[in-house]
């Protein structure tokens, strides 16, 4: 049916529901369906990487999947990440290194290095370059958002002996 | 994106029977080309019958006669897939290095092969090692495969179900990406089976093709050396604003070099 249907899936450890036409992408559902507006929408067509976000555990391009897709889902966003008061190990890096400027690309930024240092602890450099070479970066460049995720990567590493 | 009537059938007979039932349906895999070119309006359809939620169509099984790919299985199962990457490790290097990891989380093989982007990276590896493809109704050849520009030889309906790929002797990909999109500007995968060499290019002509000149040199003594001075016809190659004809063609032979040395390399 190209009528609306009800999407029920869970975000952030939450159950959520809402309408969606089987054609409204999957980012546009969590900002306007759901109201979670912290995931960005850049290109709105699988290159920017402003976008991703967790289902069932792996990084995705939201603009890219289909809300109706999601059905069942287990969804992760920034606003799952932390807040001012309990900040993810990445968040208080990406803070203390000057890992962003404007901040357009962050949760993006955030939700892929997530998923690289959740199934790659000891992440290297390389990896790291690689990982957010999906995420396109247009003030604060790359160096101090590498630097960031080496020193969170650390902290984790850290916290987890 | 134009509207369309959603379907997420559980079998692949239920898939089928969807298809059949509308009038202008299309099957979705992993969505990384369709979804875009759909939102963009390039594309659109009646009826998206969604085969993401259909139990046995991705996986990787080792047998006899090589491996079996299902055509679910995501880029990035094939690229950390343990049988892969001691049976064909250049199958392996090939899906790792499509797109970037967010596509490689949901990018299929079968939708890959499906779509026929001529800048896409696995039709080369169909094509490069001899790969026969299983559908929902026979079995086609690489070679009869990829027909011409986003063209295959699947007829209206036709569902591909997985990729059987020969465990060759050596494999080597190489692999010019665009810096942006990585999509292949030109990629070889090069194989030697029981003294048959294939190559086969991507990126640089409407589809997939093999270049005999190469594999027969390469045949008499496979290595890079002896592909010295086997020169790619620039005409009917693709230009576009990250290459033009002659440049693409110049990179067939660097890539089909650096495709040698790769399946040389202990």
């Amino acid at each position: 049916m190209t009528t609306p249907r009800t999407v029920e899936l869970v975000v952030n450890g939450e159950r959520r529901a809402a309408d969606a036409e089987p054609r409204t992408l999957l980012s546009d559902f969590l900002r306007e369906g759901l109201g979670l507006t912290g995931t960005h929408v850049g290109c709105e067509h699988g290159v920017c990487g402003a976008c991703t976000v967790l289902v069932d555990g792996q990084s995705v391009r939201s603009c890219l999947m289909l809300a109706v897709q999601a059905e069942g889902s287990e969804v992760r966003t920034i606003e799952g990440l932390g807040g001012a008061d309990d900040m993810h190990p990445l968040q208080e890096a990406f803070w203390e290194k000057h890992g962003l400027q404007c901040g357009f690309c962050t949760p993006g930024m955030l939700m892929t290095a997530v998923e690289l240092l959740e199934s790659t602890p000891g992440a290297g450099m390389d990896e790291i370059r690689e990982a957010i070479s999906s995420n396109l970066c247009r003030c604060t460049g790359y160096q101090t958002i590498v630097e960031a995720v080496q020193a969170a990567a650390e902290r984790m590493q850290g916290e987890g002996q | 994106m134009y509207p369309f009537t959603y379907h997420r059938p559980a079998s692949l007979d239920d898939a089928r029977a969807r298809l059949a039932a509308s009038e202008d349906g299309r099957p979705l895999a992993g969505g990384m080309s369709l979804i875009p070119t759909m939102r963009f309006r390039l594309s659109s359809c009646s009826d998206l019958v969604d085969l993401n939620a259909i139990d046995g169509l991705a996986g990787i099984e080792r047998h006899e006669g090589g491996i079996r790919i299902g055509a679910m299985t995501r880029h990035a199962a094939v690229e950390a897939s343990a049988e892969v990457r001691e049976a064909i490790p250049a199958l392996a290097a090939l899906a790792g290095s499509i797109g970037d990891v967010q596509v490689r989380n949901r990018g299929t093989i079968g939708g890959s092969i499906c779509f026929a982007d001529p800048a896409a990276d696995y039709p080369a590896g169909i094509l490069g090692l001899g790969a026969s493809v299983n559908t929902d109704r026979r079995s086609i050849a690489a070679d009869d495969f990829f027909t011409g520009l986003y063209e295959t030889a699947l007829e209206d309906g036709e569902l591909v179900v997985s990729v059987d790929f020969p465990v060759p002797e050596r494999a080597g990909w190489a692999k010019f990406g665009n810096q942006a999109s990585r999509f292949a500007v030109v990629a070889v995968m090069v194989s030697l089976a029981g003294g048959a060499v294939r190559l086969a290019v991507t990126g640089a002509k409407s589809h997939v093709f093999r270049v005999p000149e190469m594999e027969a040199a390469l045949a008499a003594d496979f290595s890079a050396e002896a592909l010295e001075g086997i020169a790619v016809a620039s005409e009917g190659l693709n230009e576009d604003l990250h290459a033009d004809a002659a440049y693409r063609a110049h990179l067939v032979g660097v890539m089909a070099k650096r495709a040698v040395r790769a399946a040389l390399a202990p």
